[in-house]
């Protein structure tokens, strides 16, 4: 298919709208799920899922995707309960617990769909694509329940914006302010299921575990704020959902599900390394920046210091004594200095190294520096 | 999902009947907590009168936190009743702040200083109100009070520990509670976020509120605080600081670990069961084995 043809497709169009849809919800909801260090149940949720679409199935009678859904709600809900009951009695902890549910719940699905693709029922035909995804395996009737689902999660999450937040960040202040909090939690973890459920035909059960991770890591690096980090995680789910579908239909073939997620992947590097404040290069950056200030403070006061023992405002320096005191070579750091006005190269005698004397800016700035250091110790 | 009860609770002081030692800010009767099968609380009753300031003191373990997350309903009880001003809290949650231990929080979170603040009002604006500009200028005149105005915006994760400490105080201020209770408000701050803290608390304690602060530092005690209560599982001793400060309470509360206290600690404080040599009738009669 070439690029010309893509607007134009009938089947893009939906597995486009499909795409976004999963991305918004995802990424929403994925902001509550990482801030509440609850990333790894969204993993245990998609997986739970399998043996609900397998259940679906078998209740319906052929693949229809709102049974698949309510198969994949009721499979994950008994996950997740699965995962409270394994905490709240016996000594295993969260991830443990996580861990078992997720294999086992797998397991289980992986069984299940073995065995009705054994029963060769034709209606079975595709039903293994869940496990990874297939967007063109999306139908125009599939959207209406997707975004019936991803409408009232972020519908509930708008109205009850101050509660969620509270919630989130303060679960033990919020009770004692009388808010219903395990309600809200328990919400909570049911419209992460909900998202799941939506990704399921898309990007398949797998994989969707990093949707509802990876839009709120991307976010979080480029804002101090839950609304902003909110709305830049939908803006990345909507992305990668539609830059994943789209590399597909280009690419004939290529898994959706699989380019979905390395599509959220991708947005997830760039801001790790590049968001101001927390990415990894703006702060090596930042520290390089810091280093070069401190070398020139440094060797303007050095310059300062000799000039007072040599009672000579325009005692030239040579370079290479400057060099020996600090153990490495300032002539970057001087010609820095050089470049802002504060010391300049002077002609000291003929054949000997580069030499640098002060200017009255920087004999002005090497003392405040000074002073500023002093001031500070005292 | 809404429960207007107990987020609207008005509270009518004209229901004598179910009024119980109203003049107690906070009343605990018969409490015992356990975690595990393990007694941290045993039989305890606990009273504070309105209007005071009052620490509660004791070892690590003592059940301190315990105590009065066992009092806020945050932690189940395995016996025992609790009133505050006479009423359960549940009745009485906009009378009350709670100020939690620093480490409570993931500092973190995507939010500012005031922002947390604001938060402090949510109780009060109910289900669907957003905070408007009257919130706003309650949480800024908070933050004013703790001496953070300057830092407002600021990420949260940007301020000093001492500063976040002052942030939580601020929230807690904006409820504009009768009833204090702070965790630990004081452990691993700076000098002057300690005395912006007890500044404020005794302000609020002039105001005719009542304070009620877990305290580690027995140092300190006497000059913060006007009421005590000595814990380890059970309450040892409990009254006004002077009365109940003595080297014989501190002791049967502290056991092994009274080498904390500094030698000048029992002089200046000579209670009524002063000298203090007496080392085996320091035990109360049934206190659990530690």
């Amino acid at each position: 298919m070439s690029p010309a043809d893509l607007l134009g497709d009938y089947t893009l169009r939906t597995v486009l709208m499909g795409a976004a849809i999963l991305g918004l919800v995802s990424g929403v909801l994925s902001v509550f799920a990482v801030l509440r260090r609850q990333s790894l149940m969204g993993d245990a949720l998609s997986h739970a899922a399998l043996p609900g679409i397998c259940l679906g199935f078998i209740v319906a009678g052929e693949r229809q995707l709102g049974w698949i859904m309510a198969g994949a709600l009721f499979s994950g809900g008994i996950a997740a309960l699965w995962i409270l009951a394994l905490t709240r009695t016996t000594r295993l902890k969260t991830d443990a617990a996580i861990g078992s549910a997720l294999s086992v719940f797998f397991a289980l699905g992986v069984v299940a769909l073995t065995w009705i693709q054994a029963g060769g029922n034709v209606a079975q035909a595709g039903l293994e694509t869940f496990l990874f995804g297939q967007a063109a395996a999306i139908l125009r009737s599939d959207l209406p329940p997707m975004a019936a689902i991803a409408g009232l999660a972020v519908l509930a999450i708008t109205v009850f914006w101050k509660e969620v937040k509270l919630v989130t960040f303060d679960p033990v202040f919020a009770r004692t302010l009388g808010l219903p909090v395990l309600t809200i939690e328990v919400a909570l973890t049911v419209m992460i299921a909900l998202a799941v459920v939506v990704g399921l035909q898309m990007v398949g059960v797998v994989l969707m575990a990093s949707m509802v991770i990876a839009p709120a890591v991307a976010a979080r690096q480029w804002t101090r704020r839950l609304e902003t980090m909110t709305i830049l995680a939908a803006v990345f789910g909507v992305a990668s959902g539609v830059i994943g579908a789209v590399i597909s239909a280009l690419g004939q073939g290529l898994a959706t599900g699989p380019l979905i997620v390395l599509a959220a992947s991708a947005i997830v590097l760039v801001s790790l390394a590049f968001a101001p404040g927390r990415g990894v290069v703006w702060e090596a950056a930042q520290r390089a920046r810091d280093r070069r200030a401190l070398r020139g403070r440094q060797v303007l006061t050095t310059l300062l210091h000799l000039a007072q023992a040599h009672r000579d405002r325009a005692y030239p320096a040579e370079e290479g004594m400057v060099d020996s005191f600090y153990g490495y070579r300032t002539r970057r750091t001087l010609e820095r200095l050089d470049r802002r006005g504060l010391v300049a190269t002077a002609s000291h005698m003929p054949g000997e190294g580069r030499h640098w004397v002060l200017t009255p800016e920087g004999l002005a700035e090497a003392e405040r520096v000074e002073a500023d250091i002093t001031g500070r110790r005292a | 999902m809404p429960e207007p009860r107990e987020r609207t609770d008005a509270v009518t002081p004209t229901d004598p009947i179910r009024l119980h030692e109203p003049e107690l800010a906070l009343h605990a009767e018969d409490l015992t907590v356990a975690y595990h099968g393990e007694p941290v609380l045993w039989d305890i009753d606990v009273n504070v009168p309105n209007g005071v300031m009052a620490a509660i003191v004791g070892p690590n373990g003592a059940g301190k936190s315990t105590l009065i997350k066992a009092v806020l309903d945050l932690v189940p009880r395995t016996a025992g009743h609790v009133t505050m001003f006479g009423r359960p809290y549940a009745d009485q949650r906009r009378r009350v702040a709670y100020v939690p231990q620093r480490s409570a929080v993931d500092w973190d979170f995507p939010t500012t200083a005031l922002d947390v603040v604001t938060m402090g009002r949510y109780g009060q604006l109910g289900w669907f109100r957003r905070p408007g500009r009257e919130t706003r200028r309650a949480a800024m005149a908070a933050l004013e009070e703790v001496g953070l105005e300057a830092l407002a915006r600021r990420q949260i994760s940007q301020l000093s520990g001492g500063q976040q400490q002052r942030v939580f105080l601020a929230r807690a201020l904006v409820q504009q509670a009768e009833l204090y209770v702070l965790d630990e408000p004081m452990a691993g701050v700076d000098a002057t976020t300690e005395r912006v803290i007890v500044g404020l608390l005794k302000r609020l304690r002039d105001e005719g509120r009542t304070v009620i602060v877990v305290h580690h530092d027995l140092q300190t005690v006497r000059e913060y605080f006007d009421w005590l209560v000595l814990l380890n599982v059970r309450v040892i001793a409990q009254g006004p600081v002077a009365e109940v400060y003595t080297p014989r309470n501190l002791r049967r509360a502290y056991g092994g670990q009274i080498s904390l206290l500094r030698g000048a600690d029992f002089e200046a404080a000579p209670g009524p069961d002063a000298p203090y040599g007496e080392g085996g009738a320091a035990a109360a009669p049934g206190e659990p084995e530690r």
